[in-house]
Protein backbone atom coordinates (compact mmCIF):
# COMPACT_ATOMS: atom_id res chain seq x y z
CA UNK A 1 0.00 0.00 0.00
CA UNK A 2 3.05 2.54 -0.96
CA UNK A 3 0.67 4.33 -3.48
CA UNK A 4 -0.99 6.63 -1.27
CA UNK A 5 2.55 8.27 -0.53
CA UNK A 6 3.47 7.48 -4.22
CA UNK A 7 -0.27 9.61 -4.90
CA UNK A 8 1.42 12.63 -3.08
CA UNK A 9 1.70 14.71 -6.01
CA UNK A 10 2.87 18.12 -6.41
CA UNK A 11 -0.26 19.80 -6.93
CA UNK A 12 1.60 23.46 -6.76
CA UNK A 13 3.63 22.66 -9.72
CA UNK A 14 1.06 20.88 -11.59
CA UNK A 15 -1.31 23.58 -11.15
CA UNK A 16 1.16 25.90 -12.84
CA UNK A 17 1.02 23.17 -15.25
CA UNK A 18 -2.81 23.50 -15.92
CA UNK A 19 -2.23 26.72 -16.35
CA UNK A 20 0.41 26.09 -19.37
CA UNK A 21 -1.58 23.36 -20.65
CA UNK A 22 -5.18 25.35 -20.63
CA UNK A 23 -2.74 28.03 -22.39
CA UNK A 24 -1.77 25.72 -25.19
CA UNK A 25 -4.87 24.58 -25.76
CA UNK A 26 -5.90 28.29 -26.42
CA UNK A 27 -2.85 28.92 -28.89
CA UNK A 28 -3.91 25.67 -30.56
CA UNK A 29 -7.18 26.58 -31.30
CA UNK A 30 -6.64 30.15 -32.26
CA UNK A 31 -4.46 29.03 -34.64
CA UNK A 32 -6.94 26.49 -36.26
CA UNK A 33 -9.43 29.54 -35.91
CA UNK A 34 -7.13 32.28 -37.69
CA UNK A 35 -5.28 31.97 -41.11
CA UNK A 36 -2.20 33.93 -39.70
CA UNK A 37 -0.08 34.43 -37.08
CA UNK A 38 -0.83 38.30 -36.73
CA UNK A 39 -3.92 37.78 -36.04
CA UNK A 40 -3.59 34.98 -33.45
CA UNK A 41 -0.68 37.54 -31.89
CA UNK A 42 -3.07 40.30 -32.21
CA UNK A 43 -5.74 38.44 -30.45
CA UNK A 44 -3.76 36.99 -27.76
CA UNK A 45 -2.55 40.41 -26.56
CA UNK A 46 -6.21 41.10 -26.57
CA UNK A 47 -6.92 38.00 -24.23
CA UNK A 48 -3.83 39.30 -21.92
CA UNK A 49 -5.03 42.58 -21.79
CA UNK A 50 -8.80 41.60 -20.72
CA UNK A 51 -7.34 39.47 -18.29
CA UNK A 52 -4.09 42.53 -17.16
CA UNK A 53 -7.40 44.96 -16.19
CA UNK A 54 -9.00 42.30 -13.80
CA UNK A 55 -5.75 40.42 -12.50
CA UNK A 56 -4.43 43.95 -10.72
CA UNK A 57 -7.32 43.99 -8.55
CA UNK A 58 -6.22 40.52 -7.40
CA UNK A 59 -2.63 41.54 -7.24
CA UNK A 60 -3.30 44.82 -5.28
CA UNK A 61 -5.79 43.03 -2.43
CA UNK A 62 -2.91 40.12 -2.48
CA UNK A 63 0.35 42.10 -2.56
CA UNK A 64 -0.61 45.53 -0.27
CA UNK A 65 1.89 47.56 -2.39
CA UNK A 66 1.31 50.90 -2.65
CA UNK A 67 2.18 53.04 -5.38
CA UNK A 68 5.20 53.22 -7.28
CA UNK A 69 7.93 56.34 -7.18
CA UNK A 70 9.26 55.98 -10.26
CA UNK A 71 8.97 53.40 -13.17
CA UNK A 72 12.19 51.67 -11.83
CA UNK A 73 10.54 50.37 -8.87
CA UNK A 74 7.28 49.46 -11.39
CA UNK A 75 10.01 47.52 -13.29
CA UNK A 76 10.95 45.89 -9.66
CA UNK A 77 7.45 44.88 -8.58
CA UNK A 78 6.60 43.41 -11.37
CA UNK A 79 10.20 41.10 -11.88
CA UNK A 80 9.99 40.45 -8.00
CA UNK A 81 6.72 40.26 -6.28
CA UNK A 82 4.46 39.87 -9.73
CA UNK A 83 5.73 37.53 -11.80
CA UNK A 84 6.71 35.77 -8.85
CA UNK A 85 3.47 35.49 -7.53
CA UNK A 86 1.62 34.18 -10.88
CA UNK A 87 4.25 32.41 -12.89
CA UNK A 88 6.30 31.37 -9.96
CA UNK A 89 9.60 33.14 -11.56
CA UNK A 90 11.52 35.96 -11.32
CA UNK A 91 12.48 37.70 -14.38
CA UNK A 92 15.55 40.15 -14.30
CA UNK A 93 15.41 43.73 -15.17
CA UNK A 94 18.01 45.06 -17.17
CA UNK A 95 18.66 47.00 -20.35
CA UNK A 96 17.63 50.29 -19.19
CA UNK A 97 17.35 53.58 -21.67
CA UNK A 98 19.52 56.07 -20.79
CA UNK A 99 15.93 58.46 -20.20
CA UNK A 100 14.72 55.52 -17.79
CA UNK A 101 11.92 55.05 -19.64
CA UNK A 102 12.56 51.60 -21.28
CA UNK A 103 13.99 48.17 -19.99
CA UNK A 104 14.24 44.94 -20.42
CA UNK A 105 12.78 41.67 -18.34
CA UNK A 106 14.91 38.69 -19.07
CA UNK A 107 12.90 35.00 -18.22
CA UNK A 108 15.24 32.47 -17.71
CA UNK A 109 12.67 30.28 -18.52
CA UNK A 110 9.12 30.89 -19.36
CA UNK A 111 6.80 28.52 -17.95
CA UNK A 112 4.52 29.03 -20.29
CA UNK A 113 6.65 27.49 -23.12
CA UNK A 114 7.28 24.25 -21.01
CA UNK A 115 5.74 21.75 -23.27
CA UNK A 116 5.62 23.85 -26.35
CA UNK A 117 7.84 23.24 -30.12
CA UNK A 118 7.22 26.08 -32.78
CA UNK A 119 6.06 24.21 -36.05
CA UNK A 120 8.02 25.90 -38.63
CA UNK A 121 4.73 27.48 -40.61
CA UNK A 122 4.33 29.12 -37.69
CA UNK A 123 7.70 30.90 -37.48
CA UNK A 124 5.96 34.36 -36.84
CA UNK A 125 3.60 33.35 -33.86
CA UNK A 126 4.66 34.94 -30.66
CA UNK A 127 3.68 32.35 -28.23
CA UNK A 128 3.47 34.12 -25.43
CA UNK A 129 2.02 37.73 -26.87
CA UNK A 130 -0.48 37.02 -23.60
CA UNK A 131 2.27 38.03 -21.25
CA UNK A 132 2.24 41.10 -22.98
CA UNK A 133 -1.52 42.07 -23.39
CA UNK A 134 -1.70 41.42 -19.23
CA UNK A 135 1.31 43.90 -18.38
CA UNK A 136 -0.20 45.82 -20.44
CA UNK A 137 -3.99 45.93 -19.09
CA UNK A 138 -2.53 45.77 -15.74
CA UNK A 139 -0.46 49.09 -15.85
CA UNK A 140 -3.58 50.81 -17.67
CA UNK A 141 -5.47 50.42 -14.61
CA UNK A 142 -2.71 52.21 -12.35
CA UNK A 143 -2.65 54.62 -15.07
CA UNK A 144 0.42 53.92 -16.77
CA UNK A 145 0.11 53.80 -20.80
CA UNK A 146 3.11 51.61 -21.62
CA UNK A 147 4.07 49.35 -24.79
CA UNK A 148 5.35 46.16 -24.59
CA UNK A 149 7.09 43.36 -26.48
CA UNK A 150 8.87 40.56 -27.46
CA UNK A 151 12.29 40.90 -28.26
CA UNK A 152 13.29 38.07 -27.87
CA UNK A 153 12.21 34.55 -27.27
CA UNK A 154 13.69 31.03 -26.54
CA UNK A 155 11.39 29.12 -28.40
CA UNK A 156 12.73 31.09 -31.90
CA UNK A 157 16.12 30.24 -30.78
CA UNK A 158 17.15 33.27 -28.81
CA UNK A 159 19.27 31.80 -25.37
CA UNK A 160 16.73 33.69 -23.52
CA UNK A 161 13.42 34.88 -23.63
CA UNK A 162 12.74 38.92 -23.18
CA UNK A 163 10.26 41.27 -22.71
CA UNK A 164 10.90 44.85 -23.66
CA UNK A 165 8.65 47.80 -21.81
CA UNK A 166 8.65 51.20 -22.67
CA UNK A 167 6.76 53.80 -20.79
CA UNK A 168 4.99 56.15 -22.71
CA UNK A 169 2.72 58.31 -20.45
CA UNK A 170 1.19 58.84 -17.28
CA UNK A 171 -2.88 58.29 -18.10
CA UNK A 172 -4.63 61.75 -16.29
CA UNK A 173 -8.19 61.39 -16.13
CA UNK A 174 -8.72 58.05 -14.16
CA UNK A 175 -11.87 57.03 -16.57
CA UNK A 176 -11.82 53.07 -17.10
CA UNK A 177 -10.91 52.45 -20.96
CA UNK A 178 -13.48 50.58 -23.07
CA UNK A 179 -13.85 47.10 -21.86
CA UNK A 180 -12.96 44.58 -24.72
CA UNK B 1 2.40 30.65 -5.76
CA UNK B 2 -1.45 32.36 -6.31
CA UNK B 3 -2.06 30.75 -9.75
CA UNK B 4 -5.94 30.19 -9.39
CA UNK B 5 -6.33 33.89 -10.78
CA UNK B 6 -4.79 33.94 -13.52
CA UNK B 7 -5.97 30.19 -14.38
CA UNK B 8 -9.83 31.67 -13.64
CA UNK B 9 -9.10 34.87 -16.10
CA UNK B 10 -7.75 32.65 -18.77
CA UNK B 11 -11.01 30.16 -18.30
CA UNK B 12 -13.17 33.11 -18.80
CA UNK B 13 -11.40 34.28 -21.20
CA UNK B 14 -11.54 31.63 -23.13
CA UNK B 15 -14.74 30.89 -22.46
CA UNK B 16 -15.28 34.63 -24.22
CA UNK B 17 -13.38 34.04 -27.32
CA UNK B 18 -15.32 31.05 -28.46
CA UNK B 19 -18.50 32.67 -27.20
CA UNK B 20 -17.47 35.90 -29.52
CA UNK B 21 -16.38 34.10 -32.57
CA UNK B 22 -19.11 31.69 -33.31
CA UNK B 23 -21.54 35.69 -33.07
CA UNK B 24 -24.29 34.83 -35.05
CA UNK B 25 -24.37 31.23 -35.05
CA UNK B 26 -27.42 29.99 -33.27
CA UNK B 27 -26.43 26.64 -31.99
CA UNK B 28 -24.56 27.01 -28.99
CA UNK B 29 -24.25 23.85 -29.10
CA UNK B 30 -21.18 24.05 -30.99
CA UNK B 31 -19.02 26.40 -28.61
CA UNK B 32 -19.69 23.86 -25.68
CA UNK B 33 -18.14 20.98 -28.11
CA UNK B 34 -15.31 23.55 -28.81
CA UNK B 35 -14.63 24.19 -25.26
CA UNK B 36 -15.39 20.80 -24.04
CA UNK B 37 -12.38 19.76 -26.89
CA UNK B 38 -9.89 22.76 -25.43
CA UNK B 39 -10.55 20.89 -21.58
CA UNK B 40 -9.87 17.30 -23.14
CA UNK B 41 -6.54 17.85 -24.45
CA UNK B 42 -5.67 19.81 -21.22
CA UNK B 43 -7.10 16.92 -19.14
CA UNK B 44 -5.03 14.27 -21.23
CA UNK B 45 -1.85 15.85 -21.05
CA UNK B 46 -2.22 16.81 -16.91
CA UNK B 47 -3.48 13.25 -16.10
CA UNK B 48 -0.24 11.97 -17.70
CA UNK B 49 1.83 14.31 -15.97
CA UNK B 50 -0.25 13.08 -12.45
CA UNK B 51 0.13 9.64 -13.18
CA UNK B 52 3.48 9.30 -14.53
CA UNK B 53 4.95 7.86 -10.72
CA UNK B 54 2.00 6.07 -9.39
CA UNK B 55 1.00 2.45 -9.08
CA UNK B 56 -1.35 1.09 -11.29
CA UNK B 57 -4.76 1.50 -10.54
CA UNK B 58 -7.07 -1.21 -9.33
CA UNK B 59 -10.26 -0.82 -11.21
CA UNK B 60 -12.52 1.55 -12.32
CA UNK B 61 -13.92 2.79 -9.40
CA UNK B 62 -10.12 3.55 -7.88
CA UNK B 63 -9.55 5.45 -11.06
CA UNK B 64 -12.46 7.68 -10.12
CA UNK B 65 -11.35 8.00 -6.45
CA UNK B 66 -8.18 9.15 -7.85
CA UNK B 67 -10.25 11.88 -10.42
CA UNK B 68 -12.07 13.09 -7.48
CA UNK B 69 -9.47 13.16 -4.82
CA UNK B 70 -6.27 14.18 -6.45
CA UNK B 71 -7.09 15.34 -9.76
CA UNK B 72 -9.94 17.71 -8.15
CA UNK B 73 -7.27 18.64 -5.62
CA UNK B 74 -4.71 19.77 -7.90
CA UNK B 75 -7.01 21.32 -10.15
CA UNK B 76 -9.46 22.84 -8.13
CA UNK B 77 -7.88 22.92 -4.50
CA UNK B 78 -10.14 20.97 -2.88
CA UNK B 79 -11.76 17.52 -2.89
CA UNK B 80 -15.29 16.33 -4.85
CA UNK B 81 -17.82 16.22 -1.89
CA UNK B 82 -19.62 13.27 -3.09
CA UNK B 83 -19.01 10.50 -5.55
CA UNK B 84 -21.81 8.32 -6.21
CA UNK B 85 -21.78 4.78 -8.15
CA UNK B 86 -24.95 2.51 -9.71
CA UNK B 87 -21.41 0.66 -10.31
CA UNK B 88 -22.84 -0.66 -13.99
CA UNK B 89 -21.27 2.37 -15.19
CA UNK B 90 -22.35 5.64 -13.65
CA UNK B 91 -20.46 8.26 -11.54
CA UNK B 92 -21.96 11.28 -10.27
CA UNK B 93 -19.75 13.51 -9.05
CA UNK B 94 -21.05 16.15 -6.59
CA UNK B 95 -18.96 19.52 -5.86
CA UNK B 96 -20.96 21.64 -3.21
CA UNK B 97 -18.72 25.00 -4.32
CA UNK B 98 -17.25 24.66 -7.53
CA UNK B 99 -14.44 26.89 -8.12
CA UNK B 100 -14.98 27.85 -11.95
CA UNK B 101 -18.75 29.41 -11.01
CA UNK B 102 -17.30 30.56 -7.46
CA UNK B 103 -17.28 34.26 -9.19
CA UNK B 104 -20.63 33.98 -10.38
CA UNK B 105 -24.23 35.24 -8.58
CA UNK B 106 -24.92 32.34 -6.20
CA UNK B 107 -28.83 31.37 -6.81
CA UNK B 108 -30.86 30.52 -9.66
CA UNK B 109 -29.94 33.95 -11.81
CA UNK B 110 -27.95 32.82 -14.24
CA UNK B 111 -28.55 29.32 -14.52
CA UNK B 112 -28.92 29.34 -17.96
CA UNK B 113 -24.81 30.53 -18.66
CA UNK B 114 -24.17 27.96 -16.57
CA UNK B 115 -23.30 25.24 -19.10
CA UNK B 116 -20.24 27.05 -20.74
CA UNK B 117 -18.89 27.54 -17.16
CA UNK B 118 -18.87 23.52 -16.85
CA UNK B 119 -17.86 22.32 -20.46
CA UNK B 120 -14.14 22.96 -20.02
CA UNK B 121 -13.99 20.84 -16.79
CA UNK B 122 -16.61 17.98 -18.30
CA UNK B 123 -14.17 17.66 -20.93
CA UNK B 124 -11.20 18.01 -18.39
CA UNK B 125 -12.62 15.01 -16.72
CA UNK B 126 -13.30 13.07 -20.00
CA UNK B 127 -9.69 13.79 -21.62
CA UNK B 128 -8.11 12.45 -18.02
CA UNK B 129 -10.23 9.40 -17.92
CA UNK B 130 -9.44 8.69 -21.89
CA UNK B 131 -5.68 8.65 -20.80
CA UNK B 132 -5.96 6.50 -18.11
CA UNK B 133 -7.82 4.19 -20.51
CA UNK B 134 -11.53 4.41 -19.63
CA UNK B 135 -13.96 6.20 -22.65
CA UNK B 136 -16.72 8.19 -21.26
CA UNK B 137 -19.50 10.93 -22.00
CA UNK B 138 -18.96 13.64 -19.23
CA UNK B 139 -22.15 15.91 -18.80
CA UNK B 140 -23.01 18.60 -16.08
CA UNK B 141 -26.46 19.63 -14.29
CA UNK B 142 -26.38 22.75 -11.80
CA UNK B 143 -28.98 23.34 -9.80
CA UNK B 144 -28.46 25.99 -8.14
CA UNK B 145 -25.10 28.02 -8.20
CA UNK B 146 -22.30 27.56 -6.69
CA UNK B 147 -22.75 23.80 -6.47
CA UNK B 148 -23.02 21.29 -9.61
CA UNK B 149 -23.11 17.39 -10.53
CA UNK B 150 -20.94 16.16 -13.00
CA UNK B 151 -22.37 12.59 -14.46
CA UNK B 152 -19.80 10.79 -15.99
CA UNK B 153 -20.61 7.07 -17.91
CA UNK B 154 -18.47 4.59 -18.97
CA UNK B 155 -18.82 3.47 -22.36
CA UNK B 156 -18.05 -0.01 -22.19
CA UNK B 157 -16.25 -1.26 -25.35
Amino acid sequence: MSRQANRATDSKKMNSELFTLTYGALVTQLCKDYENDEEVNKQLDKMGYNIGVRLIEDFLARSSIGRCQDFRETADVIAKVAFKMYLGITPSVTNWSPAGDEFSLILENNPLVDFVELPDNHSTLIYSNLLCGVLRGALEMVQMAVDVKFAQDTLRGDSVTEIRMKFIKRIEENLPAGDE
Amino acid sequence: MADEAPFQLLHSEVIQYIYKSAEGETESGRNVTKLENIGFRVGQGLIERMTKDTARFKDELDIMKFICKDFWTCVFKKQIDNLRTNHQGIYVLQDNKFGLLSHLSVGKQYLEHAPKYLAFTCGLVRGALSNLGVKSIVTSEVSVMPSCKFQVMIQKA
